[in-house]
């Protein structure tokens, strides 16, 4: 038997928030899929808009590659507003 | 309430690796682990089991209150239910989605629900005889939920932690709910007040053994524990349940089925009487009033609803070849 596919879920909060990803539902195709995930994930006013995308169509970064990736910037300061000295007087900036 | 899950004996082999000192080391530090990371195999196994048994008493959860749906009292009651129910299966579904990112595959959980190899909460396995049963569940089974599933929020694996802060958040429409129609029996004739008093007497020993056997006999929380799936004993939950409820049931004007129960001044907290644990057990063990019926009821709908799932695959893979 073919297993029914599985789609990621993504809610819109709010009107001006991004969507945020909340969970997953399995379902035949994209309007089964949009239907599940309204029941299960939005049943108290959670939302104002959904996205389902099929799970296999998500591409990750490998946890291992975790301090390749992202550990150089810790040593890149310059790249910070407070790295850079500007007199009292000129005043906020 | 589905703790129990993690009284089985699965004694973690120890893992000396340098990849599980780190991984015990971002556990102590309070990180969460998330799906891709590396964990022990115990801890995934550990957690596919919890997470899975706790889907399954979500979904086994919803045919004692559904029994009720069709004679609820009032509209209000009804859509009150209704709402109830449907967060129950919402409930099982969160899990089953944080179970999956584990690698296990949903059919696959399904399928161990269905053969009897997955265990879900005994509580299930307890028949709802009126309709102050449906009040009693709400107040006793969900405030009993409640007590286990807010640490859980905490635990160490993300998904999991994230999937109980949603639930935890439903359960307590679930439990108010409850104990509003309980209120209302026990204000009510003399008979309405015997049925809340007959649900109270039946529901409260099984409601304590949902915190799982006494810590001394429990051998797996050590590790959970450790690994911060845990966060309470057994027997710590059971007792802050017992401090809650006792108060409330009292409020009610309603006794508990337990000439042993009273306030220890010292301690401050409620000392109750011995609980049955070869109750426990036979309930655990597929023995218990309804676990024959509870497994057929979703035998059934599993089987009845196979022609819709081949249906709706049919018709997605006829769309398919027509778009391309």
């Amino acid at each position: 038997m073919t297993n029914t596919p599985l789609w990621e879920v993504f809610v819109r909060a709010r009107n001006g928030l991004a969507h945020k990803h909340v969970g997953s539902v399995h379902a035949a195709d994209a309007t089964m899929a949009l239907q599940a995930a309204r029941d299960v994930y939005t049943r108290r006013g959670e939302g104002l808009s959904l996205w389902v995308v099929p799970s296999n169509a998500i591409v990750a970064s490998d946890p291992t590659d975790r301090e390749m990736l992202f550990e150089p910037t810790g040593s890149k300061i310059y790249r910070h507003p407070t790295f850079y000295e500007v007199p009292e007087e000129v005043g906020h900036m | 309430m589905y703790s129990q899950a993690l009284n089985t004996k699965d004694a973690a082999a120890a893992d000396t690796s340098p990849e599980a000192a780190s991984f015990q080391a971002r556990i102590d530090a309070e990180e969460r682990i998330e799906p891709n990371d590396w964990m022990p195999d115990a801890y995934r196994r550990t957690l596919i089991r919890q997470i899975s048994q706790h889907a399954h008493s979500e979904i086994v959860g919803m045919l004692p209150e559904g029994n009720w749906i069709t004679r609820a009292p009032s509209l209000r009651r009804k859509a009150a239910l209704l709402a109830k129910v449907q967060d129950e299966g919402g409930h099982g579904l969160y899990l089953y989605s944080a179970a999956e990112t584990l690698g296990v595959a949903r059919e696959e959980l399904v399928d161990q629900l269905l053969t009897g190899r997955a265990k879900y909460s005994s509580i299930f396995n307890y028949p709802t005889l009126s309709w102050a049963d449906i009040g009693t569940i709400g107040w006793l089974v969900d405030g009993a939920a409640i007590m286990n599933q807010i640490p859980l929020c905490r635990c160490s694996f993300g998904p999991y932690a994230r999937a109980m802060i949603r639930v935890c958040r439903e359960e307590s429409f679930h439990q108010r709910q409850g104990y509003e129609i309980v209120l209302t029996l026990a204000r009510g004739t003399p008979a309405q007040k015997a049925m809340a008093q007959d649900a109270l007497n039946r529901w409260w020993w099984p409601c304590l053994m949902m915190f799982g056997p006494p810590d001394t006999d429990s051998q797996h929380s050590d590790t959970s524990m450790r690994w911060k799936i845990k966060r309470f004993t057994n027997d710590a939950l059971r007792q802050k349940f017992i401090d809650a409820t006792v108060p409330q049931g009292h409020f009610l004007g309603l006794t508990f089925p337990d000439p042993d129960l009273r306030f220890d001044e010292a301690s401050g907290h409620w000392q109750c009487g011995t609980i049955d644990w070869s109750e426990f057990r036979r309930v655990l063990a597929g023995d218990g009033p309804c676990n024959r019926e509870r497994l057929a009821a979703r035998q059934k709908a599993h089987d009845d609803g196979a022609w819709v799932r081949e249906a709706a695959l049919a018709h997605a893979a006829k769309q398919q070849r027509k778009a391309a």
